[in-house]
Protein backbone atom coordinates (compact mmCIF):
# COMPACT_ATOMS: atom_id res chain seq x y z
CA UNK A 1 0.00 0.00 0.00
CA UNK A 2 2.96 2.11 1.12
CA UNK A 3 4.38 1.50 -2.35
CA UNK A 4 1.84 2.87 -4.36
CA UNK A 5 1.11 5.95 -2.37
CA UNK A 6 5.08 6.70 -2.52
CA UNK A 7 5.40 6.23 -6.13
CA UNK A 8 1.62 8.27 -6.65
CA UNK A 9 2.76 11.13 -4.93
CA UNK A 10 6.57 11.05 -6.46
CA UNK A 11 4.78 10.94 -9.99
CA UNK A 12 2.48 13.73 -8.83
CA UNK A 13 5.60 15.87 -7.88
CA UNK A 14 7.49 14.64 -11.28
CA UNK A 15 4.68 15.75 -13.44
CA UNK A 16 4.72 19.57 -11.17
CA UNK A 17 8.06 19.97 -11.42
CA UNK A 18 8.22 19.91 -14.97
CA UNK A 19 10.58 16.46 -15.15
CA UNK A 20 12.56 17.15 -18.41
CA UNK A 21 12.14 13.40 -19.33
CA UNK A 22 8.54 13.40 -18.70
CA UNK A 23 7.89 16.37 -20.40
CA UNK A 24 9.83 15.22 -23.75
CA UNK A 25 8.00 11.90 -23.77
CA UNK A 26 4.36 13.31 -23.35
CA UNK A 27 5.58 15.86 -26.16
CA UNK A 28 6.84 12.99 -28.83
CA UNK A 29 3.61 11.04 -27.74
CA UNK A 30 1.19 13.75 -28.28
CA UNK A 31 3.06 14.02 -31.81
CA UNK A 32 3.45 10.42 -33.25
CA UNK A 33 -0.56 10.25 -32.26
CA UNK A 34 -1.26 13.72 -33.45
CA UNK A 35 0.78 12.87 -36.99
CA UNK A 36 -1.02 9.51 -37.50
CA UNK A 37 -4.65 10.55 -36.48
CA UNK A 38 -4.09 13.27 -39.06
CA UNK A 39 -2.98 11.20 -41.91
CA UNK A 40 -5.44 8.51 -41.17
CA UNK A 41 -8.33 11.02 -40.62
CA UNK A 42 -7.35 12.73 -44.00
CA UNK A 43 -7.85 9.47 -46.15
CA UNK A 44 -10.18 7.44 -44.50
CA UNK A 45 -12.90 9.87 -43.76
CA UNK A 46 -13.10 10.38 -47.32
CA UNK A 47 -12.75 6.71 -47.87
CA UNK A 48 -15.07 6.03 -45.91
CA UNK A 49 -17.78 8.05 -46.89
CA UNK A 50 -16.80 7.21 -50.84
CA UNK A 51 -17.87 3.61 -49.77
CA UNK A 52 -21.32 4.39 -48.13
CA UNK A 53 -22.35 6.54 -51.38
CA UNK A 54 -21.01 4.19 -53.94
CA UNK A 55 -22.77 0.78 -54.38
CA UNK A 56 -20.87 -1.85 -56.07
CA UNK A 57 -20.83 -5.66 -55.40
CA UNK A 58 -19.08 -6.92 -52.44
CA UNK A 59 -20.23 -3.48 -50.31
CA UNK A 60 -21.45 -5.48 -46.95
CA UNK A 61 -18.72 -7.76 -47.07
CA UNK A 62 -16.17 -4.83 -46.96
CA UNK A 63 -17.87 -3.17 -44.81
CA UNK A 64 -17.75 -6.36 -42.27
CA UNK A 65 -14.02 -6.56 -43.12
CA UNK A 66 -13.34 -3.39 -41.91
CA UNK A 67 -15.29 -4.09 -39.17
CA UNK A 68 -13.24 -6.90 -37.67
CA UNK A 69 -9.94 -5.12 -38.23
CA UNK A 70 -11.59 -2.37 -35.54
CA UNK A 71 -9.69 -5.34 -33.42
CA UNK A 72 -6.43 -5.99 -34.68
CA UNK A 73 -4.28 -6.68 -32.52
CA UNK A 74 -1.60 -3.89 -31.90
CA UNK A 75 1.49 -6.41 -31.91
CA UNK A 76 0.51 -8.33 -35.06
CA UNK A 77 -0.05 -4.85 -36.82
CA UNK A 78 3.32 -4.13 -35.35
CA UNK A 79 4.58 -7.60 -37.09
CA UNK A 80 3.47 -6.61 -40.25
CA UNK A 81 5.26 -3.50 -40.68
CA UNK A 82 8.57 -5.09 -39.40
CA UNK A 83 8.93 -7.30 -41.78
CA UNK A 84 7.88 -4.90 -44.30
CA UNK A 85 10.24 -2.25 -43.26
CA UNK A 86 13.25 -4.85 -42.05
CA UNK A 87 16.49 -5.12 -44.10
CA UNK A 88 15.03 -8.22 -46.03
CA UNK A 89 11.56 -6.62 -46.38
CA UNK A 90 9.98 -5.77 -49.54
CA UNK A 91 10.58 -1.87 -47.81
CA UNK A 92 13.89 -2.27 -46.45
CA UNK A 93 15.58 0.01 -48.48
CA UNK A 94 13.95 3.11 -46.97
CA UNK A 95 15.73 2.38 -43.55
CA UNK A 96 12.38 3.63 -41.51
CA UNK A 97 12.75 0.75 -38.76
CA UNK A 98 13.16 1.83 -34.88
CA UNK A 99 11.86 5.88 -36.23
CA UNK A 100 8.58 7.81 -35.60
CA UNK A 101 7.69 7.50 -38.84
CA UNK A 102 7.66 3.82 -38.72
CA UNK A 103 5.46 3.99 -35.33
CA UNK A 104 3.30 6.38 -37.35
CA UNK A 105 2.90 4.34 -40.63
CA UNK A 106 1.74 1.03 -37.77
CA UNK A 107 -0.72 4.21 -36.02
CA UNK A 108 -1.98 4.57 -39.63
CA UNK A 109 -2.61 1.03 -40.70
CA UNK A 110 -4.36 0.29 -37.19
CA UNK A 111 -6.48 3.31 -37.09
CA UNK A 112 -7.74 3.68 -40.77
CA UNK A 113 -10.39 0.60 -39.95
CA UNK A 114 -11.76 2.77 -37.23
CA UNK A 115 -11.79 5.62 -39.50
CA UNK A 116 -13.66 4.38 -42.13
CA UNK A 117 -15.60 1.78 -40.25
CA UNK A 118 -16.98 5.00 -37.63
CA UNK A 119 -17.61 7.34 -40.96
CA UNK A 120 -19.93 4.89 -42.44
CA UNK A 121 -21.76 4.04 -39.51
CA UNK A 122 -22.05 7.55 -38.75
CA UNK A 123 -23.30 8.54 -42.26
CA UNK A 124 -25.37 5.59 -42.25
CA UNK A 125 -27.30 6.56 -38.62
CA UNK A 126 -28.13 10.01 -40.09
CA UNK A 127 -28.64 9.22 -44.19
CA UNK A 128 -32.26 7.92 -44.62
CA UNK A 129 -34.03 10.97 -43.76
CA UNK A 130 -31.88 13.58 -44.34
CA UNK A 131 -31.37 12.57 -47.76
CA UNK A 132 -34.96 12.71 -48.61
CA UNK A 133 -35.52 15.77 -46.66
CA UNK A 134 -32.81 17.76 -49.13
CA UNK A 135 -33.70 16.13 -52.43
CA UNK A 136 -37.18 16.79 -51.91
CA UNK A 137 -36.49 20.38 -50.72
CA UNK A 138 -34.29 20.22 -54.39
CA UNK A 139 -30.79 19.69 -53.25
CA UNK A 140 -28.97 17.80 -56.57
CA UNK A 141 -26.61 14.62 -55.71
CA UNK A 142 -23.94 16.75 -54.75
CA UNK A 143 -25.71 18.66 -52.85
CA UNK A 144 -27.10 15.97 -50.90
CA UNK A 145 -23.96 14.39 -49.97
CA UNK A 146 -22.92 17.84 -48.51
CA UNK A 147 -26.23 17.73 -46.04
CA UNK A 148 -25.50 14.29 -44.98
CA UNK A 149 -22.27 14.91 -44.54
CA UNK A 150 -22.59 17.73 -42.50
CA UNK A 151 -24.78 16.92 -40.16
CA UNK A 152 -22.30 13.38 -40.02
CA UNK A 153 -19.80 15.40 -38.86
CA UNK A 154 -20.22 14.72 -34.89
CA UNK A 155 -20.34 11.06 -35.57
CA UNK A 156 -17.43 11.90 -38.14
CA UNK A 157 -15.29 13.29 -35.11
CA UNK A 158 -15.95 10.60 -33.22
CA UNK A 159 -14.35 8.45 -35.28
CA UNK A 160 -11.52 10.51 -35.23
CA UNK A 161 -10.77 11.06 -31.76
CA UNK A 162 -11.36 7.45 -31.03
CA UNK A 163 -8.72 7.07 -33.45
CA UNK A 164 -6.15 8.90 -31.69
CA UNK A 165 -7.33 7.38 -28.84
CA UNK A 166 -6.18 3.95 -30.02
CA UNK A 167 -2.99 5.36 -31.39
CA UNK A 168 -1.78 7.27 -27.87
CA UNK A 169 -2.79 4.33 -25.67
CA UNK A 170 -1.24 1.18 -27.94
CA UNK A 171 2.25 -0.29 -26.78
CA UNK A 172 2.53 -3.37 -29.14
CA UNK A 173 2.85 -1.69 -32.05
CA UNK A 174 5.09 1.17 -30.65
CA UNK A 175 7.32 -1.34 -28.99
CA UNK A 176 7.93 -3.41 -32.06
CA UNK A 177 8.73 -1.34 -34.54
CA UNK A 178 9.93 2.01 -32.48
CA UNK A 179 12.12 -0.32 -30.19
CA UNK A 180 12.01 1.89 -27.44
CA UNK A 181 14.80 4.33 -28.15
CA UNK A 182 15.45 6.80 -25.83
CA UNK A 183 14.82 10.68 -26.64
CA UNK A 184 14.04 9.25 -30.14
CA UNK A 185 11.18 6.46 -30.00
CA UNK A 186 10.37 6.55 -26.52
CA UNK A 187 6.52 7.20 -26.19
CA UNK A 188 4.44 7.04 -22.93
CA UNK A 189 3.03 3.39 -23.39
CA UNK A 190 6.85 1.94 -23.83
CA UNK A 191 8.28 4.11 -21.31
CA UNK A 192 5.78 3.07 -18.81
CA UNK A 193 6.46 -1.04 -19.55
CA UNK A 194 10.51 -0.01 -18.99
CA UNK A 195 10.11 1.95 -15.79
CA UNK A 196 8.02 -0.66 -14.53
CA UNK A 197 10.06 -3.92 -15.44
CA UNK A 198 13.31 -1.81 -14.10
CA UNK A 199 10.94 -1.00 -10.47
CA UNK A 200 10.91 2.79 -11.17
CA UNK A 201 7.49 2.74 -10.43
CA UNK A 202 7.46 6.76 -8.98
CA UNK A 203 8.64 7.07 -12.95
CA UNK A 204 6.16 4.71 -14.91
CA UNK A 205 3.03 6.02 -12.22
CA UNK A 206 3.69 9.58 -13.90
CA UNK A 207 3.53 8.66 -17.00
CA UNK A 208 0.32 6.67 -16.83
CA UNK A 209 -0.90 9.39 -14.75
CA UNK A 210 -0.59 11.60 -18.26
CA UNK A 211 -1.47 9.41 -20.11
CA UNK A 212 -4.92 9.10 -17.80
CA UNK A 213 -5.16 12.51 -18.09
CA UNK A 214 -4.89 12.73 -21.77
CA UNK A 215 -7.11 10.09 -22.68
CA UNK A 216 -9.96 12.16 -19.90
CA UNK A 217 -8.92 14.57 -22.34
CA UNK A 218 -9.71 13.23 -25.45
CA UNK A 219 -12.92 11.87 -24.14
CA UNK A 220 -14.09 15.35 -22.34
CA UNK A 221 -13.59 16.73 -26.24
CA UNK A 222 -15.61 14.05 -27.54
CA UNK A 223 -18.81 14.17 -25.65
CA UNK A 224 -18.45 18.33 -25.81
CA UNK A 225 -18.34 18.05 -29.39
CA UNK A 226 -21.59 15.15 -29.28
CA UNK A 227 -23.55 17.04 -27.22
CA UNK A 228 -23.21 20.55 -29.29
CA UNK B 1 -51.62 19.01 -62.76
CA UNK B 2 -50.42 15.58 -61.78
CA UNK B 3 -51.79 12.28 -63.51
CA UNK B 4 -50.85 9.38 -62.67
CA UNK B 5 -51.77 6.34 -64.36
CA UNK B 6 -51.72 2.61 -63.87
CA UNK B 7 -49.03 2.92 -61.08
CA UNK B 8 -47.79 0.23 -59.40
CA UNK B 9 -44.70 -0.19 -56.79
CA UNK B 10 -43.41 -3.60 -55.76
CA UNK B 11 -40.71 -4.07 -52.94
CA UNK B 12 -38.82 -7.03 -53.50
CA UNK B 13 -42.08 -9.16 -54.79
CA UNK B 14 -44.47 -7.02 -52.32
CA UNK B 15 -46.94 -5.09 -53.55
CA UNK B 16 -47.40 -1.80 -52.22
CA UNK B 17 -49.28 0.41 -54.61
CA UNK B 18 -51.25 -2.01 -57.75
CA UNK B 19 -52.97 0.40 -60.64
CA UNK B 20 -52.96 3.51 -58.97
CA UNK B 21 -54.71 6.40 -61.17
CA UNK B 22 -55.29 9.78 -59.55
CA UNK B 23 -55.80 13.23 -60.79
CA UNK B 24 -54.81 16.36 -59.16
CA UNK B 25 -56.04 19.15 -60.06
CA UNK B 26 -54.38 22.27 -60.06
CA UNK B 27 -55.05 25.21 -57.48
CA UNK B 28 -56.91 22.49 -55.25
CA UNK B 29 -56.64 20.44 -52.00
CA UNK B 30 -56.08 16.61 -52.41
CA UNK B 31 -56.38 14.41 -50.04
CA UNK B 32 -55.38 10.68 -49.88
CA UNK B 33 -57.09 8.99 -47.03
CA UNK B 34 -56.93 5.25 -45.94
CA UNK B 35 -55.60 3.13 -43.08
CA UNK B 36 -52.08 3.12 -41.99
CA UNK B 37 -49.81 0.89 -44.36
CA UNK B 38 -52.34 1.16 -47.21
CA UNK B 39 -49.26 2.80 -49.63
CA UNK B 40 -50.39 6.55 -48.95
CA UNK B 41 -46.11 7.54 -48.26
CA UNK B 42 -44.94 5.37 -51.55
CA UNK B 43 -47.45 6.85 -53.07
CA UNK B 44 -46.36 10.79 -52.15
CA UNK B 45 -42.54 9.66 -52.62
CA UNK B 46 -43.43 8.68 -56.30
CA UNK B 47 -45.04 11.66 -57.03
CA UNK B 48 -41.73 13.48 -55.38
CA UNK B 49 -39.57 11.49 -57.86
CA UNK B 50 -37.51 10.19 -55.02
CA UNK B 51 -38.44 6.89 -55.93
CA UNK B 52 -39.18 5.12 -59.22
CA UNK B 53 -42.30 3.21 -60.04
CA UNK B 54 -42.07 -0.24 -61.10
CA UNK B 55 -44.91 0.04 -63.43
CA UNK B 56 -47.21 2.82 -64.79
CA UNK B 57 -46.52 6.92 -65.47
CA UNK B 58 -46.98 10.07 -63.67
CA UNK B 59 -46.98 12.72 -65.39
CA UNK B 60 -46.58 16.62 -64.11
CA UNK B 61 -48.51 19.39 -66.56
CA UNK B 62 -48.19 16.84 -69.51
CA UNK B 63 -44.74 16.29 -69.16
CA UNK B 64 -44.02 12.56 -68.59
CA UNK B 65 -40.94 11.91 -65.73
CA UNK B 66 -37.71 11.75 -67.03
CA UNK B 67 -35.34 8.97 -66.15
CA UNK B 68 -32.14 11.53 -66.35
CA UNK B 69 -31.09 12.30 -63.27
CA UNK B 70 -30.66 16.22 -64.10
CA UNK B 71 -34.48 16.58 -65.34
CA UNK B 72 -35.87 14.80 -62.73
CA UNK B 73 -34.08 17.30 -60.15
CA UNK B 74 -35.29 20.48 -62.22
CA UNK B 75 -38.94 18.88 -62.16
CA UNK B 76 -38.49 17.70 -58.32
CA UNK B 77 -37.47 21.54 -57.55
CA UNK B 78 -41.28 22.79 -58.60
CA UNK B 79 -42.96 20.49 -55.65
CA UNK B 80 -41.78 19.55 -52.04
CA UNK B 81 -42.70 16.91 -49.41
CA UNK B 82 -43.16 17.19 -45.82
CA UNK B 83 -42.40 14.06 -44.35
CA UNK B 84 -45.10 12.50 -41.80
CA UNK B 85 -41.70 12.83 -39.21
CA UNK B 86 -39.90 15.66 -40.20
CA UNK B 87 -36.16 15.64 -39.88
CA UNK B 88 -34.04 19.24 -38.70
CA UNK B 89 -31.05 20.09 -40.30
CA UNK B 90 -28.46 20.59 -37.56
CA UNK B 91 -28.18 24.26 -36.95
CA UNK B 92 -30.51 27.40 -36.78
CA UNK B 93 -34.54 27.52 -37.79
CA UNK B 94 -33.36 30.08 -39.88
CA UNK B 95 -30.69 27.60 -41.62
CA UNK B 96 -33.67 25.18 -42.14
CA UNK B 97 -35.77 27.62 -43.55
CA UNK B 98 -33.87 28.68 -46.21
CA UNK B 99 -32.00 25.46 -47.16
CA UNK B 100 -34.16 25.37 -50.56
CA UNK B 101 -33.31 28.97 -51.43
CA UNK B 102 -29.46 28.38 -50.66
CA UNK B 103 -29.16 24.94 -52.92
CA UNK B 104 -31.34 27.23 -55.32
CA UNK B 105 -28.27 29.81 -55.58
CA UNK B 106 -30.24 32.80 -53.59
CA UNK B 107 -28.72 36.00 -52.37
CA UNK B 108 -28.33 36.23 -48.66
CA UNK B 109 -30.52 39.29 -48.82
CA UNK B 110 -33.21 37.68 -51.13
CA UNK B 111 -33.56 34.52 -49.44
CA UNK B 112 -33.63 36.60 -45.98
CA UNK B 113 -36.91 38.75 -47.06
CA UNK B 114 -38.65 34.82 -47.90
CA UNK B 115 -37.78 33.29 -44.96
CA UNK B 116 -38.76 35.55 -42.32
CA UNK B 117 -42.23 36.11 -44.04
CA UNK B 118 -42.17 31.72 -43.98
CA UNK B 119 -41.93 32.34 -40.53
CA UNK B 120 -44.33 34.74 -39.64
CA UNK B 121 -46.52 32.77 -41.22
CA UNK B 122 -46.25 29.80 -39.35
CA UNK B 123 -46.17 31.69 -36.28
CA UNK B 124 -42.64 30.79 -35.78
CA UNK B 125 -41.49 34.86 -35.65
CA UNK B 126 -38.74 35.16 -33.52
CA UNK B 127 -37.63 31.55 -33.49
CA UNK B 128 -35.33 32.15 -36.51
CA UNK B 129 -32.26 31.83 -34.12
CA UNK B 130 -32.98 28.93 -32.12
CA UNK B 131 -31.48 25.59 -32.23
CA UNK B 132 -33.86 23.29 -34.82
CA UNK B 133 -32.80 20.14 -32.68
CA UNK B 134 -34.25 21.99 -29.63
CA UNK B 135 -37.56 21.95 -30.71
CA UNK B 136 -40.94 20.42 -29.54
CA UNK B 137 -42.62 17.73 -32.39
CA UNK B 138 -45.07 20.64 -33.07
CA UNK B 139 -42.40 23.37 -33.65
CA UNK B 140 -40.52 21.00 -35.71
CA UNK B 141 -43.73 20.60 -37.63
CA UNK B 142 -44.05 23.87 -38.23
CA UNK B 143 -40.29 24.38 -39.26
CA UNK B 144 -40.83 22.04 -41.84
CA UNK B 145 -43.38 23.39 -43.05
CA UNK B 146 -42.26 27.16 -43.53
CA UNK B 147 -39.49 25.39 -45.50
CA UNK B 148 -41.24 23.90 -47.62
CA UNK B 149 -43.18 26.81 -48.37
CA UNK B 150 -40.72 29.11 -48.59
CA UNK B 151 -39.80 27.80 -51.92
CA UNK B 152 -43.25 28.32 -53.30
CA UNK B 153 -43.56 25.38 -54.67
CA UNK B 154 -46.32 24.60 -57.77
CA UNK B 155 -47.12 21.22 -55.94
CA UNK B 156 -46.85 20.87 -52.11
CA UNK B 157 -46.90 17.43 -50.69
CA UNK B 158 -48.30 17.16 -47.12
CA UNK B 159 -47.72 13.36 -45.51
CA UNK B 160 -49.89 12.69 -42.88
CA UNK B 161 -48.92 16.29 -41.37
CA UNK B 162 -50.50 16.04 -37.99
CA UNK B 163 -49.76 12.19 -37.54
CA UNK B 164 -47.80 12.44 -34.66
CA UNK B 165 -49.40 15.64 -33.36
CA UNK B 166 -51.97 16.48 -29.68
CA UNK B 167 -55.02 17.71 -30.44
CA UNK B 168 -53.93 21.29 -29.75
CA UNK B 169 -51.54 21.03 -32.24
CA UNK B 170 -53.34 19.49 -34.52
CA UNK B 171 -55.78 21.99 -34.95
CA UNK B 172 -52.62 24.29 -35.23
CA UNK B 173 -50.99 22.62 -37.68
CA UNK B 174 -54.59 22.50 -39.64
CA UNK B 175 -55.05 25.88 -39.53
CA UNK B 176 -51.49 26.63 -40.42
CA UNK B 177 -52.09 24.78 -43.47
CA UNK B 178 -55.10 26.16 -44.91
CA UNK B 179 -53.47 29.66 -44.14
CA UNK B 180 -50.19 28.43 -46.67
CA UNK B 181 -52.67 26.82 -49.06
CA UNK B 182 -54.74 30.57 -49.67
CA UNK B 183 -51.81 32.26 -49.73
CA UNK B 184 -49.87 30.58 -52.13
CA UNK B 185 -52.47 29.46 -54.15
CA UNK B 186 -50.38 25.72 -54.85
CA UNK B 187 -51.71 22.69 -55.77
CA UNK B 188 -52.13 20.26 -52.75
CA UNK B 189 -51.59 16.09 -52.49
CA UNK B 190 -51.63 15.35 -48.82
CA UNK B 191 -52.05 12.08 -47.10
CA UNK B 192 -54.00 11.77 -43.79
CA UNK B 193 -55.50 8.39 -41.97
CA UNK B 194 -58.50 10.42 -40.72
CA UNK B 195 -61.15 11.14 -42.46
CA UNK B 196 -62.57 14.35 -40.69
CA UNK B 197 -59.39 16.10 -41.48
CA UNK B 198 -60.02 15.11 -45.15
CA UNK B 199 -63.19 16.52 -45.27
CA UNK B 200 -62.19 19.36 -43.41
CA UNK B 201 -59.19 20.78 -45.86
CA UNK B 202 -60.01 19.00 -49.49
CA UNK B 203 -61.44 19.19 -52.64
CA UNK B 204 -61.15 15.97 -53.72
CA UNK B 205 -60.54 13.10 -51.57
CA UNK B 206 -58.88 9.21 -53.08
CA UNK B 207 -59.61 6.31 -50.48
CA UNK B 208 -56.78 4.34 -50.60
CA UNK B 209 -56.80 1.03 -48.91
CA UNK B 210 -54.47 -1.98 -49.46
CA UNK B 211 -52.78 -0.59 -52.12
CA UNK B 212 -55.63 0.51 -54.00
CA UNK B 213 -57.41 3.63 -54.49
CA UNK B 214 -61.04 2.44 -53.99
CA UNK B 215 -62.86 5.63 -55.04
CA UNK B 216 -61.75 9.10 -55.79
CA UNK B 217 -64.24 12.00 -55.37
CA UNK B 218 -65.45 14.93 -53.63
CA UNK B 219 -65.61 14.36 -49.69
CA UNK B 220 -69.60 14.43 -49.52
CA UNK B 221 -69.77 11.73 -52.30
CA UNK B 222 -67.05 9.74 -50.53
CA UNK B 223 -68.55 10.19 -47.39
CA UNK B 224 -72.27 9.80 -47.94
CA UNK B 225 -72.09 6.98 -50.94
CA UNK B 226 -69.58 4.98 -50.50
CA UNK B 227 -69.04 2.78 -53.13
CA UNK B 228 -67.74 -0.37 -51.47
CA UNK B 229 -67.90 -1.65 -48.15
CA UNK B 230 -64.20 -1.15 -47.64
CA UNK B 231 -64.58 2.49 -48.19
CA UNK B 232 -67.62 2.37 -46.16
CA UNK B 233 -66.18 0.54 -43.05
CA UNK B 234 -63.16 3.33 -43.43
CA UNK B 235 -65.57 6.45 -43.59
CA UNK B 236 -67.39 5.07 -40.20
CA UNK B 237 -70.43 3.82 -42.04
CA UNK B 238 -71.30 1.70 -39.10
CA UNK B 239 -73.66 -0.27 -40.20
CA UNK B 240 -73.43 -2.05 -42.90
CA UNK B 241 -75.90 -4.78 -43.40
CA UNK B 242 -75.14 -7.54 -46.38
CA UNK B 243 -78.38 -8.93 -47.82
CA UNK B 244 -80.30 -9.54 -51.24
CA UNK B 245 -82.50 -7.12 -53.29
CA UNK B 246 -85.81 -8.61 -53.17
CA UNK B 247 -87.75 -6.24 -55.08
CA UNK B 248 -87.92 -2.81 -56.96
CA UNK B 249 -90.23 -0.67 -57.36
CA UNK B 250 -88.97 2.61 -59.41
CA UNK B 251 -85.94 3.79 -57.77
CA UNK B 252 -86.85 2.42 -54.21
CA UNK B 253 -85.47 -1.57 -53.64
CA UNK B 254 -86.10 -4.00 -50.89
CA UNK B 255 -83.30 -5.93 -49.25
CA UNK B 256 -83.73 -8.31 -47.64
CA UNK B 257 -81.26 -9.62 -44.50
CA UNK B 258 -81.86 -13.12 -42.64
CA UNK B 259 -85.71 -12.35 -42.02
CA UNK B 260 -85.25 -8.51 -41.78
CA UNK B 261 -85.92 -5.67 -44.67
CA UNK B 262 -84.63 -2.38 -45.27
CA UNK B 263 -85.58 -0.09 -47.76
CA UNK B 264 -83.55 1.96 -49.73
CA UNK B 265 -82.80 3.72 -53.06
CA UNK B 266 -80.88 2.05 -55.56
CA UNK B 267 -81.03 1.49 -59.63
CA UNK B 268 -79.75 -2.32 -59.28
CA UNK B 269 -81.81 -5.02 -59.92
CA UNK B 270 -83.69 -7.58 -57.71
CA UNK B 271 -81.37 -10.86 -57.05
CA UNK B 272 -78.00 -8.54 -56.77
CA UNK B 273 -75.97 -9.31 -53.73
CA UNK B 274 -75.84 -5.78 -51.90
CA UNK B 275 -74.36 -3.87 -49.00
CA UNK B 276 -76.81 -1.42 -47.47
CA UNK B 277 -74.43 1.23 -45.34
CA UNK B 278 -76.62 3.09 -42.47
CA UNK B 279 -74.60 6.23 -40.77
CA UNK B 280 -75.42 5.98 -37.42
CA UNK B 281 -75.81 9.25 -37.20
CA UNK B 282 -79.08 8.53 -40.00
CA UNK B 283 -80.65 6.57 -37.24
CA UNK B 284 -83.59 8.10 -35.12
CA UNK B 285 -84.26 6.70 -31.52
CA UNK B 286 -87.46 6.88 -29.90
CA UNK B 287 -89.66 5.24 -26.88
CA UNK B 288 -92.77 5.64 -29.01
CA UNK B 289 -94.12 5.27 -32.70
CA UNK B 290 -95.71 9.04 -33.65
CA UNK B 291 -96.67 10.72 -36.95
CA UNK B 292 -93.49 11.71 -37.99
CA UNK B 293 -91.23 9.17 -37.06
CA UNK B 294 -93.72 6.31 -39.05
CA UNK B 295 -92.92 8.51 -42.02
CA UNK B 296 -89.26 6.71 -41.90
CA UNK B 297 -89.63 3.70 -44.14
CA UNK B 298 -87.35 1.31 -41.70
CA UNK B 299 -88.54 1.13 -38.22
CA UNK B 300 -86.97 -1.66 -36.11
CA UNK B 301 -87.79 -2.05 -32.41
CA UNK B 302 -85.10 -3.62 -29.95
CA UNK B 303 -83.51 -3.18 -26.30
CA UNK B 304 -79.78 -1.09 -26.02
CA UNK B 305 -77.55 -3.55 -25.58
CA UNK B 306 -74.82 -0.93 -25.28
CA UNK B 307 -74.35 2.84 -24.84
CA UNK B 308 -71.32 5.09 -24.65
CA UNK B 309 -70.48 8.75 -24.59
CA UNK B 310 -68.34 9.95 -26.66
CA UNK B 311 -68.77 14.05 -25.16
CA UNK B 312 -71.35 15.69 -27.23
CA UNK B 313 -72.76 12.88 -28.47
CA UNK B 314 -73.93 8.99 -27.44
CA UNK B 315 -73.28 5.98 -29.58
CA UNK B 316 -76.16 3.76 -28.37
CA UNK B 317 -76.18 0.18 -29.86
CA UNK B 318 -79.26 -1.60 -30.28
CA UNK B 319 -80.56 -5.15 -30.95
CA UNK B 320 -83.26 -5.52 -33.35
CA UNK B 321 -82.44 -8.92 -33.83
CA UNK B 322 -79.37 -7.64 -35.53
CA UNK B 323 -77.02 -4.93 -34.28
CA UNK B 324 -78.04 -1.38 -35.54
CA UNK B 325 -75.48 1.61 -34.51
CA UNK B 326 -77.50 5.07 -33.58
CA UNK B 327 -75.39 8.42 -33.05
CA UNK B 328 -77.74 10.65 -31.15
CA UNK B 329 -76.76 13.76 -29.05
CA UNK B 330 -76.49 13.44 -24.97
CA UNK B 331 -79.26 16.37 -25.04
CA UNK B 332 -81.71 13.56 -26.16
CA UNK B 333 -80.32 10.66 -24.53
CA UNK B 334 -80.71 12.44 -21.62
CA UNK B 335 -84.28 13.11 -22.22
CA UNK B 336 -85.08 9.67 -23.39
CA UNK B 337 -83.18 8.77 -20.54
CA UNK B 338 -81.81 5.50 -22.36
CA UNK B 339 -80.11 2.97 -20.73
CA UNK B 340 -78.91 -0.08 -21.19
CA UNK B 341 -81.77 -2.65 -21.32
CA UNK B 342 -84.30 0.18 -22.69
CA UNK B 343 -86.63 -0.79 -25.47
CA UNK B 344 -86.85 2.01 -28.33
CA UNK B 345 -87.71 2.17 -31.90
CA UNK B 346 -85.10 2.36 -34.29
CA UNK B 347 -85.81 4.15 -37.48
CA UNK B 348 -84.00 5.77 -40.74
CA UNK B 349 -85.43 7.07 -43.90
CA UNK B 350 -85.06 5.02 -47.69
CA UNK B 351 -82.53 8.12 -48.47
CA UNK B 352 -80.66 7.21 -45.29
CA UNK B 353 -79.76 3.87 -46.55
CA UNK B 354 -76.60 3.93 -49.56
CA UNK B 355 -76.88 0.87 -51.42
CA UNK B 356 -73.38 -0.99 -52.59
CA UNK B 357 -72.93 -3.92 -54.79
CA UNK B 358 -71.16 -6.60 -52.74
Amino acid sequence: MDLLIDSFLTAIMLILTGDREVFSITARTLLISSASTFIAASIFVPVGSLIYFQSFPGKGLLINVIQTLFSMPTVFVGLLVFITFSREGPLGSFGLLFSPTAIIIGHVILISPIMAGLTISALRGIAPEIQDTAMSLGASRLQTIHAIVREARYGVSTAVLLGFGRAISEIGLAIVVGGNIRGYTRTLTTAMSLETSIGNFEMAMALGIILVFLALAVNILVSQIQHR
Amino acid sequence: MITVRDLSKRYYGNTVLENINLDVPTHAVTAIIGPSGAGKTTLLRLIDLLEEPTSGQITFDDMETPRSEGVRLEMRRRMVIVFQKPVVFSGSVYDNVSYGLRIRGYGRRDAGDKVMHALETLDLSGYENRMAKTLSGGEVQRVALARAMVIEPELLLLDEPTANLDPVSTTKVEQLISRIIRELHTTVLMSTHDMAQGQRLADQIGVLIGGSMLQVGNSSDIFNLPNSMQVAHFVGVENVLEGVIESKDQGLVNVSFGSHHVEGLSQLEPGVVVSACIRPEEVTLALTITQTSTSARNTFYGTISNITSTGPLVRVVVDCGFQLVALITTRSAQELELQKGTEVWAFFKATGVHIVQA
